[in-house]
């Protein structure tokens, strides 16, 4: 398979990806880590729209360093997503396209992830200098007061990803470490 | 004799070190990363490991922080019993180092109120273990600590009766519940005996030593290569998708406890163990 993507991506791109895939994601991504997810969930609670439209988009659960002066962004790794699980199922049930972050999830956000054709992706973890590197552009879009919280549509170019959960619901945490357990 | 150290000195090696410890991990991280990315068999987990070796050499030349979180500023003082502070608060002399440090490097702030998550917009306050020693100097150690491999710690206050097979068993399940979450390949500080926060800070103090030393006590060295090496076959790797190199190192430190109990802690630590000692 063709391992570059463009982003946002559409259902049937994110079904054809499987466990394991190694891909590089060029175009537009969102931020949300813990307290934007909270402020989401408190917005769609109220009956109000989310300040993106959430279909076929991707959130990374990223919170960055502060950016020096000239550069788009600080340091950018994924932080860990099972914080972010409480939250995740009513979004993806909403169409949300895939996340990036890093570690494992619950089985209610997998079983989402099998209902609605989506894909986890995890970045490096703790590679943060590197990653930085593919984001060329970056903007707050909403919930500002969060600092580093805030949501932020970021251009992403050649960022790279591996696929951890697929739409079947296979799980590369739980193959690839079976390959290498001796016990 | 008794010496006098301003707290403006004490505030500008703080200031530094919170700034270097988080652009340039020290050199016994670096050559714990050489060996192990020789000796993972698995290719994407070599891969990853090359991918953290030059995000080491990227954070070092662009001067821009290893990993976005920053951490929440740990900080270890041995006092000399000689030394008399001058120019205010230590603590805030502590704090103030903390504050200008993050502000100035461009670091994170990460640290919030606990309930009301309110951040406090300097990365203050720092966690601050104090220990007097002898002698008339101050010697400070500055180690960030990141939460993704913070979260996955744990205390078991086990049984006298669950002795070392128990202690094994304590940190290799810590280990494993904490699999891709705490950013392996991990370093994993484990702190034996004491009382409950006794374990839990020879725990944090383990993760600051210095990997190039080998430990004295041979039972403790060879607890902590055993350890290794179990550690290792649980197949986690690097990144937690599959391999060979699950931690980089154990430490482990080890104090006297009461007969009723065997506290032990396992304070994980992700690869970027940050770590800057200064002696002032």
């Amino acid at each position: 398979m063709n391992n570059h993507m463009n982003v946002p991506i559409t259902r049937e791109e994110a079904e054809r990806l499987s466990a394991g895939d190694y891909i590089y994601l060029t175009g537009t991504i969102y931020t949300a880590r813990d307290a934007a997810h909270k402020r989401m969930q408190e917005t769609l609670d109220r009956g109000e729209e989310l300040p993106f439209n959430i279909k076929g988009n991707i959130i990374y659960y990223m919170g960055p360093s502060p950016a020096r002066e000239g550069r788009p962004i600080g340091s950018a790794g994924p932080t860990t997503a099972s914080r972010m699980d409480k939250y995740t199922p009513a979004l993806l049930d909403m169409g949300l396209g895939a996340m990036i972050g890093k570690g494992k999830r619950s089985k209610e956000v997998i079983d989402a992830i099998i209902r609605n054709g989506s894909v986890y992706l995890a970045a490096v973890g703790g590679a943060g200098a590197l990653l930085s590197q593919k984001i060329k552009k970056s903007e707050i879009i909403a919930y500002e007061d969060l600092g580093t919280e805030a949501i932020r549509r970021l251009e992403v170019e050649n960022f790279p990803v591996i696929v951890v959960i697929d739409s079947r619901g296979n799980n590369l945490y739980e193959t690839a470490i079976e390959e290498y357990k001796e016990e | 004799m008794i010496r006098t150290i301003k707290t403006e000195e004490i505030v500008k090696n703080i200031k530094e070190m919170c700034i270097e410890s988080n652009y340039i991990l020290s050199k016994d991280m670096e050559h714990v990363f050489m060996e192990a990315a020789e000796k993972e068999k698995s290719a994407l987990g070599k891969q990853i490991l090359n991918q953290l070796e030059e995000n080491l050499t990227i954070a070092r030349e662009d001067h821009i922080p290893i990993c976005q979180d920053t951490g929440m500023a740990v900080i270890f003082m041995e006092i000399g019993q000689d030394v008399h502070i001058e120019g205010g608060s230590l603590k805030d002399a502590v704090n103030q180092g903390v504050r200008e440090g993050y502000m100035e490097g461009y670091l994170r702030k990460s640290v919030v109120s606990p309930i009301d998550r309110i951040n406090t917009q300097d990365n203050t306050p720092a966690v601050i273990h104090y220990d007097i020693t002898e002698g008339d100097q101050i010697s400070i150690t500055v180690a960030p600590k990141g939460f993704g491999s913070e979260n996955m710690s744990r205390v078991f206050m086990l049984k006298p009766a669950d002795g070392l097979e128990g202690i094994k068993d304590a940190i290799l399940t810590a280990v494993r519940d904490a699999g891709p979450n705490a950013c392996p390949p991990m370093v994993v500080g484990v702190g034996i005996g004491g009382t409950f926060e006794k374990c839990t800070e020879m725990a944090k103090y383990a993760l600051t030593r210095d990997l190039d030393h080998k430990t004295e006590d041979s039972q403790i060295r060879e607890l902590e290569e055993e350890m290794l090496i179990k550690i290792n076959k649980l197949g986690i790797g690097p990144g937690g998708l599959g391999g060979t190199v699950t931690a980089l190192a154990v430490n482990i430190e080890a104090f006297p406890t009461h007969i009723a109990g065997l506290p032990v802690a396992v304070n994980i630590c992700c690869h970027v163990n940050r770590h800057v000692h200064r002696v002032i």
